[in-house]
């Protein structure tokens, strides 16, 4: 076994970690750290459940190594909300019924957190674009649509 | 069977609160299979046969029993050798258990590419995986078959020397070496066809796909040192784990006990056992709990598909259009052992159509594929592809509308099914009739390399057993425990039918899914069943506490109960409406008037109100690169009524992109030998938030009386038309007829190089 | 996944000086979106793993007059967001937009893709008619290959043991130089490649004739393929369809596919021609100035 130390600031906590180098940064935050909000789907890039804000971009957290991160940012499903305050994404996914099993939607939603961050004005087709990598099997993707339509409406009034 | 009155108000039922436990998913705190631990876990793999057929010669499991970390090694050996017994698995059909316990780990023979042969359990994933590597199999290998008609043909590859032949809907009778056959028939076709003014013959292939839940397979489980074993897990029925876990394991059911977690999709493939008795012997063996999960490539290769099929029909019509006579011959992947969806597929191919001379014939074949498993209206959208691409073509050639063909033929309330029964309540032309006056079918479709196409679908729906207990807090609220596993919302729809029955809030409802040592039996959530059936035992429960409590009532006032009126959430004295109780009220002073009240109902409903849709796509084709482009879409579908108006889109929006998936892309490849080629989700396609426009869902009702509210499954149909309404579209965009799906760009191409040449 | 050693040198000496000792079989580390999951599945199993991220001149993306550096661990989406690309290689822009979504796009690198060297590689064909020199530094020093002489088989490149890519080197476009990608996939994204095709044409300052043109083409051969038969075929022509389409011709004769679960011989080789027709109609355009 030849686990490594890594420090990473996780959801704006410093953590420190042992892993083994074969480990993912999936495996890693869901498995030593029980961080379980982040789901694996695929394993290998194709469906976008493990998605996590790393540096300040969203990526694949099946993709990437845990030691890869040291020194790194992360933020996970459980970091969106502050609090008992939910994202708006979070808020218009639950009235707007943008999930039935509710298995990629940690997913979607940091996905789409991180497009809002960068396009506070999306149209349909960029929404679209963006979030080609996040699979959902249940909704037929218009209510996700949807729901991140009227998050970047909140989000945009809030900033006026 | 109950025909109940439905309300004409309803105050809670159509509409749209927020479900109770999606604060949980949207924050990630909600625990679906994977995310379950236990102090001293050990992590399970499996070993997988690499051969699509083989005879199992030795198994020398030492060099992995003896890699460091590894707690336990199984192999068939180490399960009970159990005799032949069939049982009834809802939408699995009939299903003999000796089979279920062979596919969770080979005896003798492997009968396809990923066939469990051994497994493992260690510290970790990685380890458990290496040391499953080591396990020495030596196979004698034998030929495999891999599609229907091979496996029919004379000296084609036997997979079994004996097999009970499969029932679901209707028997099958073994007919061949891999083949066991049904007939249903009304009428006389020959008849028939000698009245038809126009008939047609067409041929059609559909290859294998899959449910392709995003959540795969997870089992959590526990050995405890008395002998009960505790099972976490994600299913679609946690009772239906628990019994065929027994029976595979000679266990006493109340030795088992499965606390279903929250599943992260099913579509019908997650109602029975794989991994779970490897788990429960590999934490025996090691005295720890044992979490085993299936990663995507072993759910593809290692699950239960949808059927491919090979399907013949004929159809016979008058010039004025009335279909006279059909016949339909269809054979259906059963896969590694009996048992598939071959006769709800071709009981449900002409059925939303009425039409006197039927002659029907299904073959359940199998293949060295694995078992296949329900997928949303099994067996359905296979037939539906042939026989409403068949009528599309009848339509161009007697110069009909589409919409006024079917109008012309459909079934209506009454008319006989081909099963032998006559058809409930169903509004087939209203959402015809709702099909001609939307604006989607009014609009001109422009441009060039455009077309239009319709289909029409139709799926039954399930009663089957349900229970729901029901028990009143002293403040008023209520808690609501079913089995029923939620998979896309049912906790809310049967709180509102709850709050509904009793007159009070959704949010003051709390509902939960009990585990089998908690709640009384229900069966999986599948079949369109679990908003209707298990609705019925909240309904029926929900009866029986207000009876209670007018009893309460009547004790306080100190008059007969039948004085007490029950007025929507209030009790009131018929003799003196002066004395009142709220439901909060009332519920305040149970203790001092004889203690809690609670309430349990087990209903195994008839009445099952059926399914039918109507689809309409607009689409345009590369004609250079055989590339379809979904541009509208729009589906018609009567809900009985909508519980939660937003849920039931939801189950229309999902049902059509499976089944736009499922006509462009979606498909098991497998090379000669019988290995599976696609196990990724790169190359098992299926749509992503680009691939489809928005889906309007257009919802219908005609209340079912089989319900207290009128409600009718409406899970299932949806995945039924897109096929073929996908396939008309592309003849009018491009002239081409397909006959196979799924309707790849190559082979869009190939038929369009064909009409040039 | 078995196990392995992970290293994150500081520098390029540091790296090479990792690769030299040569105690182990090492591969080098990038965005990690091929290598993680071919590791996963057990086809590369390396027994020590080069993190590269650290190293300024893979990283490096640069411009002086002539020429865009760009190294071969610099994302998709910094070339994607970067300026001066987006002005100077809208063909890049193409292919690295098409990659695999957001997220895959956030991490994989243009030199992961070209070691990668798989024959439907999405960065290849347009590096190849931008006629992009890679930078290659080794035991026996620094070498430059031009990136159609890369790829010699699938997954299989010219690196001699320890070498390393760098960086790419890019010529500016000329005046009325314009190039252009695009690809066929059964969905909208999120596939293999069944063919793609890269074109990059010079016009006269009229607008009216061709003075050079470049086609590659991919998925289609072992390799991504330079198709250099076409340039007579284009070289003084005019800006006409049967001067492109004899030129896609030639490219589709070109092609070499194979049958496999992604796409029969006769589509590939149909849509080879496709595809370079349109690549050329969009090079142009872009040549001329409308994009």
């Amino acid at each position: 076994m030849n686990r490594q130390q890594v420090t990473a600031t996780i959801n704006g906590e410093l953590k420190e970690f042992l892993c083994e180098p074969r480990q993912s940064l999936l495996e890693v935050l869901r498995d030593e750290l029980f961080l379980t909000g982040t789901k694996e789907g695929c394993n290998d890039g194709n469906c976008g459940a493990c998605n996590v804000i790393l540096d300040g971009i969203v990526v694949n957290a099946c993709c990437i190594f845990g030691v890869e991160t040291n020194g790194g940012h992360i933020t996970t499903i459980e970091g969106l909300s502050k609090g008992n305050e939910l994202h708006p994404l979070q808020q218009t996914f639950l009235e707007g019924t943008g999930m039935q099993c509710g298995f990629c939607t940690p997913g979607f939603l940091i996905a789409a957190s991180a497009l809002l961050d960068e396009n506070p004005e999306p149209t349909e087709k960029e929404i679209r674009h963006w979030l080609v990598g996040n699979l959902c099997r249940c909704t037929g993707y218009d209510k996700i649509v949807k729901s991140v339509q009227d998050a970047a409406l909140i989000l945009r009034e809030r900033a006026l | 069977m109950n025909d109940y009155v439905i309300p004409e108000k309803l105050r809670v039922v159509g509409t749209t609160p927020i479900r109770p436990d999606g604060h949980d998913k949207v924050t990630g705190r909600a625990k679906f299979g994977d995310d379950f631990h236990l102090p001293g876990m050990l992590h399970g793999k499996v070993l997988r046969s690499p051969h699509a057929h083989a005879r199992i010669k030795s198994i020398d499991t030492s060099h992995a029993a003896a890699f460091p970390g590894v707690h336990a090694v199984v192999t068939a050996a180490d399960f009970p050798k159990i005799a032949s017994n069939v049982i009834d698995a809802g939408e699995s059909g009939q299903i003999d258990m000796q089979d279920v316990a062979d596919n969770c780990i080979a005896r003798e023979k492997v009968f396809y590419d990923g066939h469990a042969v051994a497994a493992v359990a260690a510290d970790n994933a990685h380890i458990a995986e290496e040391a499953a590597n080591l396990i020495q199999v030596a196979y004698e290998l034998l030929d495999p078959v891999m599609d229907v008609r091979s496996a029919m043909a004379d000296n084609a590859p036997v997979l079994h020397d004996n097999f009970l032949p499969g029932a679901f809907l209707a028997p099958t009778e073994k007919a061949l070496p891999n083949a066991s056959k049904l007939e249903l028939a009304m009428g006389d076709v020959s008849t028939g066809f000698d009245q038809a003014d126009v008939i047609i013959e067409r041929e059609f292939t559909t290859e294998t796909v899959h449910q392709g839940y995003i959540e795969t397979h997870i089992v959590t489980a526990q050995w405890g040192a008395n002998g009960m074993v505790t099972i976490w897990t994600t299913t679609q029925g946690q009772f239906a784990i628990r019994d065929q876990l027994a029976l595979v394991l000679e266990l006493p059911m109340s030795a088992i006990t499965v606390i279903p977690l929250e599943i992260g999709g099913g579509f019908g493939g997650k109602d029975s056992i794989y991994i779970d008795p490897l788990a429960v012997v590999l934490s025996k063996q090691s005295g720890r709990p044992v979490k085993m999960v299936m990663n995507r490539a072993e759910t593809l290769r290692a699950t239960g598909p949808s059927s491919g099929t090979y399907i013949k029909a004929r159809l016979g019509v008058k010039t004025d259009g009335t279909l006279v006579a059909a016949e339909f011959h269809g054979a259906y992947e059963a896969g590694a052992y009996s048992g598939g969806p071959v006769a709800p597929g071709v009981s449900t191919a002409l059925t939303r159509y009425n039409i006197p001379n039927v002659k029907i014939e299904g073959y359940d074949v199998l293949v060295n594929k694995p078992k296949v498993k329900p997928y949303r209206a099994p067996g359905a959208t296979p037939s539906n592809f042939a026989v409403e691409t068949m009528i599309d073509e009848l339509c161009r050639e007697l110069k009909l509308d589409p919409v006024e063909f079917r109008l012309r033929n459909a079934l209506t309330t009454g008319d006989r099914l081909v099963l032998g029964f006559p058809c409930p309540e169903i509004g087939g032309v209203e959402i015809l009739k709702a099909v001609q006056n939307h604006a989607h079918y009014q609009s001109d479709i422009g441009g060039p390399h455009r077309g239009r196409g319709l289909a029409y679908g139709f799926w039954f729906g399930a009663g089957l057993p349900s229970s729901a207990d029901l028990m009143v807090n002293s403040d008023g609220t209520v808690q609501l425990c079913s089995g029923s596993p939620d998979m896309s919302g049912t906790r809310i729809t049967l709180a509102m039918q709850a709050a509904e029955a009793l007159g009070i809030e959704p949010s003051d409802i709390f509902p939960s899914v009990g585990d089998t040592a908690s709640v009384g039996y229900s069966f999986q959530t599948v079949a369109s069943r679990t908003t209707f059936a298990t609705g019925i035992a909240v309904y029926q429960a929900a009866q029986d506490i207000l009876a209670q409590m007018a009893e309460r009532a009547a004790l306080i006032w100190q008059i007969a109960t039948d004085n007490v009126l029950i007025d929507c959430g209030r009790f009131l004295n018929k003799a003196n409406i002066q004395q009142c109780f709220t439901f909060k009220e009332l519920a305040g002073k149970l203790d001092g008037t004889g203690g809690p009240i609670a309430a349990r109902a087990l209903a195994s409903p008839e009445g099952v109100g059926f399914q039918i849709t109507a689809h309409l796509v607009d689409l345009a084709v590369d004609t250079e690169t055989g590339k379809v482009d979904i541009l509208r879409y729009t589906a018609f579908q009567d809900a009985g009524k909508a519980v939660h108006p937003d849920f039931v889109e939801g189950q229309i929006q999902g049902g059509t992109v499976q089944g736009i998936g499922w006509a462009l892309n979606e498909e098991y490849f497998y090379d000669e030998a019988g290995h599976l080629k696609n196990t990724s989700l790169l190359d098992y396609r299926m749509p992503t938030i680009l691939d489809v426009p928005n889906i309007e869902a257009v919802i219908l009702e005609t209340p079912n009386p089989g319900h207290p509210y009128g409600v009718r499954g409406v899970g299932e149909v949806p995945i039924v038309p897109p096929a073929a309404a996908i396939a008309n579209a592309l003849y009018d965009a491009a002239g081409i007829r397909m006959n196979t799906l799924p309707m790849t760009p190559a082979k869009i191409l190939d038929k369009l190089n064909s009409l040039t040449h | 996944m078995k196990n392995f050693d992970y290293k994150l040198p500081a520098s390029l000496d540091e790296l090479t000086d990792m690769l030299s000792r040569g105690e182990h079989t090492a591969r080098l580390l990038a965005g990690g979106t091929d290598l993680v999951v071919a590791m996963r599945g057990h086809r590369i199993t390396p027994e020590l793993v080069i993190d590269t991220k650290r190293v300024e001149e893979l990283n490096e993306l640069s411009f002086n007059d002539h020429t865009m550096i760009l190294g071969a661990s610099v994302t998709c989406r910094t070339v994607c967001r970067d300026p001066q690309v987006v002005k100077n290689f809208p063909a890049l822009i193409d292919c690295a937009t098409l990659i695999g979504g957001t997220q895959i796009q956030n991490r994989a690198t243009l030199g992961g893709n070209l070691c990668n060297a798989a024959p439907s590689a999405d960065t290849i064909p347009a590096l190849i008619v931008l006629k992009a020199q890679t930078n290659i530094c080794g035991p026996h020093g620094n070498r430059q290959v031009p990136v159609e002489e890369f790829c010699t088989g699938p997954g299989q490149t010219i690196l001699e043991p320890n070498e390393i890519l760098v960086s790419f080197s890019i010529p500016l476009p000329r005046k009325h130089e314009g190039a252009f990608f695009i690809r066929f996939i059964p969905r909208n994204d999120m596939d293999i490649a069944i063919a793609n095709a890269a074109a990059s044409i010079v016009i006269d300052s009229n607008g009216e004739t061709i003075i050079e043109g470049r086609v590659a083409i991919g998925a289609v051969a072992p390799t991504p393929l330079y198709v250099s038969d076409v340039e007579p075929v284009l070289s003084g022509q005019p800006i006409a369809d049967d001067v492109i389409a004899q030129a896609a011709d030639i490219a589709r004769q070109a092609a070499r596919p194979i049958t496999d679960m992604r796409g029969t011989v006769d589509q590939r080789k149909h849509l080879t021609e496709v595809l370079v027709r349109r690549a050329l109609n969009g090079a142009v355009n872009r040549a001329r100035g409308n994009d």
